[in-house]
């Protein structure tokens, strides 16, 4: 709580930016990321791209695990169904990209409320287990309705277009995805601050309670689900125009695992920790890669520790999160900004 | 249809049960004890399996003197995992827990692919080759004596459990930890046991299954079948295990072999699915009553 910042009314009270310092910060922020692409070189531009995917994806499993407290492995299925989705529609119709990216979110959307269907009698591990099979189903139709996806070949598809303009190239998409992931999250952020939200929070915090309190059980699961899969689907849209090809192995049981990590390292239940998480978690194998080239001729051997090495500091990341800073990124960076705003006292 | 062709599938299928069953039983183990479930079974087998590499294909020590120190160190490793990383996270939210479990296993696959590389390898032939008849029915040899090896070590457990004082200890645990604590049970201790006791079993299991079927980093991808057979058959029970990993065993091997190897894992998650549905707490497995 800062000092001098008494709130007046409930709406205040509600705001997302309550202070004009937070306002000043979030404008520069959004000018940082749109001047960002014309400062930056391919690589940097690249990245800043697959982050953008990866913090949409993340805010949606958020949204499921963090506030709702359903736990999904299912993540990397749902953006298979928004990739397949968007590449058959680029293949087949010619629908500009906004067309396709909902249709690819509402599908997703769809077959994520049949996946949480069982979350009404099943919960905790159980649903996680339920999503872990829901992810086996849709990777086998991935790879066997040759007719639809493609086989184990998988689909290639058009870049995204609209209106006559074709976004081919990185420094393009980075002009739709990150928009995207920008609006999505404050999507995100306006759903907590309404009864849906609310009843989401309440539900991961004791269902039965949630339940007593008039909260209708399965209506919002299923809307946590959907919602959650929406974002899944968008990502994963967005995936296949990026990469402009799709295949079953595109979205393998570790992407799941992969987002359910980035939830937790940034802090579950927290969207600036989803952010800050999958940020962190995409850029975690780039700085490898740049150790391993800077190592390289010093020791030949280093590409190939390279793969392990990234198992082993992605398993010791969830570990380590996990055991000695339980509330993530967000919880590091509260403390970093408490210190500053405090500074010269001690809190 | 062929009924000697099915009969010999059944049987390699029931014969790979018998393995399931006994990861599985591991697997409830630390389960029953800790409540935790623990998806770095697989990789914790699978470094069993390496070890076993390193002792009988490295080291050139004479099979039956390796697999003994290869289970040793599988289930020293189980120990230790739960002395170093598990035990901090008593009380915790069983996601968490359940996450660090997936980080040991990553962190499992990394360590064994920097110390063994990433291609797939063939352990060193240990078990007879003389092919096993059963009445008219060819059984190969590896997976006829993996599975003889593995029911035996399944049998120690279950008198283990049934009889001796730590059997005891365990399921005295298992059924109240605090009635437990004040009988003087050391429930730490159990806690430890149960992972020695579970990464034993997954170890041996893990060693007769590479010898079948060869050992890659991606060997731990047998988890997950496991998970199936510890769900349908009930997270807590025994017996869930023993016949939810037979019957598993036995319809992924007809599913592959009759409907082609990309069935497999579809055919038994759909066992899964079905069995989450209707009875969700699994065959055997006992119902929880929440209370708020």
């Amino acid at each position: 709580m800062r000092i001098g910042d008494a709130k007046q009314n409930y709406e205040a009270d509600e705001a997302i930016l309550s202070t004009s310092t937070q306002k000043i910060w979030f404008a520069f922020f959004l000018l940082v990321l749109l001047l960002f692409p014309f400062m930056v070189g391919s690589y940097l531009m690249y990245l800043g791209c697959l982050v953008g995917i990866a913090v949409i994806s993340t805010t949606g499993l958020n949204i499921l695990t963090g506030f709702t407290g359903l736990i999904s492995l299912g993540q990397a299925g749902f953006m298979g169904v928004g990739g397949y989705t968007v590449a058959w529609l680029s293949m087949n119709t010619g629908l500009p990209f906004p067309v396709t990216l909902l249709l690819a979110g509402l599908l997703a959307a769809a077959i994520g409320i049949l996946v949480g269907l069982p979350s009404l009698r099943v919960k905790g591990l159980y649903l996680a287990i339920a999503t872990l099979a829901a992810s086996v189903f849709l990777h086998f139709i991935f790879a066997e309705w040759e007719s639809v996806t493609g086989g184990m070949g998988g689909l290639s598809l058009e870049p995204a277009h609209l209106f006559g303009l074709t976004f081919q190239t990185d420094f393009a998409m980075y002009f739709i995805i990150v928009p995207l992931a920008v609006l999505m999250v404050i999507g995100a952020k306006n759903v907590f601050r309404t009864r849906i939200g609310r009843a989401f929070i309440a539900i991961r915090d004791r269902d039965i309670s949630a339940e007593i309190l008039g909260i209708n059980l399965l209506h919002y699961k299923l809307m946590s689900f959907a919602l959650s899969s929406f974002y899944a689907g968008v990502a994963g849209g967005l995936f296949a125009y990026f990469f402009r090809v799709v295949t079953p192995e595109s979205f393998p049981l570790s992407m799941s695992i992969f987002y359910l990590a980035a939830v937790i390292v940034g802090g579950m239940g927290n969207l600036l920790g989803g952010v800050l998480g999958a940020a962190f978690m995409t850029l975690i194998p780039e700085a490898l890669k740049l150790l391993t080239a800077a190592l390289t001729p010093f020791y030949p051997n280093a590409p190939i520790f390279m793969s392990p090495m990234l198992e082993i500091i992605f398993g010791a990341l969830i570990v380590g999160f996990l055991i000695f800073e339980p509330h993530g990124l967000a919880e590091i960076w509260h403390r970093i900004r408490r210190f500053f705003s405090l500074w010269p006292f001690k809190n | 249809m062929d009924w000697l062709f099915f009969g010999e599938i059944s049987l390699a299928g029931l014969a790979m049960g018998g393995l399931y069953a006994l990861i599985a039983l591991g697997f409830v183990i630390i389960y029953k004890a800790t409540r935790v479930i623990n998806f770095a079974i697989g990789e914790i087998m699978m470094f069993a399996a390496y070890l076993f590499l390193a002792f009988a294909g490295g080291m050139e020590m004479s099979p039956w003197i390796a697999l003994p120190l290869a289970v040793l160190g599988g289930s020293i490793l189980g120990g230790v995992i739960e002395k170093t990383l598990i035990r901090p996270m008593l009380g915790e939210p069983s996601i968490s827990v359940v996450m660090v479990t997936i980080g040991i296993a990553s962190i499992l696959v990394g360590v064994v692919e920097f110390v063994w590389g990433a291609d797939p390898q063939l352990l060193p032939r240990f078990l007879p080759r003389k092919p096993v008849f059963i009445g008219e029915m060819y059984l190969a040899p590896k997976i006829a004596y993996g599975f003889l090896i593995g029911s035996a070590l399944l049998i120690v457990y279950l008198l283990y459990f049934r009889f001796s004082r730590g059997g005891v200890a365990l399921r005295a645990t298992a059924s109240d930890q605090a009635a437990a604590y004040s009988m003087g049970i050391n429930v730490r201790r159990v806690f430890n046991l149960s992972w020695v006791f579970g990464s034993l079993a997954a170890s041996l299991a893990g060693v007769l299954v590479a010898a079948t079927g060869g050992l890659s980093p991606q060997f731990g991808a047998i988890g997950l079948s496991v998970l199936v057979v510890v769900i349908v058959g009930g997270l807590d029970s025994i017996v869930g295990a023993l016949v939810a990993g037979l019957f598993i065993g036995w319809l992924e091997t007809v599913a592959g072999a009759y409907l082609g190897g990309q069935y497999r894992m579809p055919a038994t998650f759909a066992v899964l699915a079905v069995i989450l549905v209707f009875r969700p707490y699994g065959l055997f497995g006992t119902h929880e009553i929440e209370r708020v």
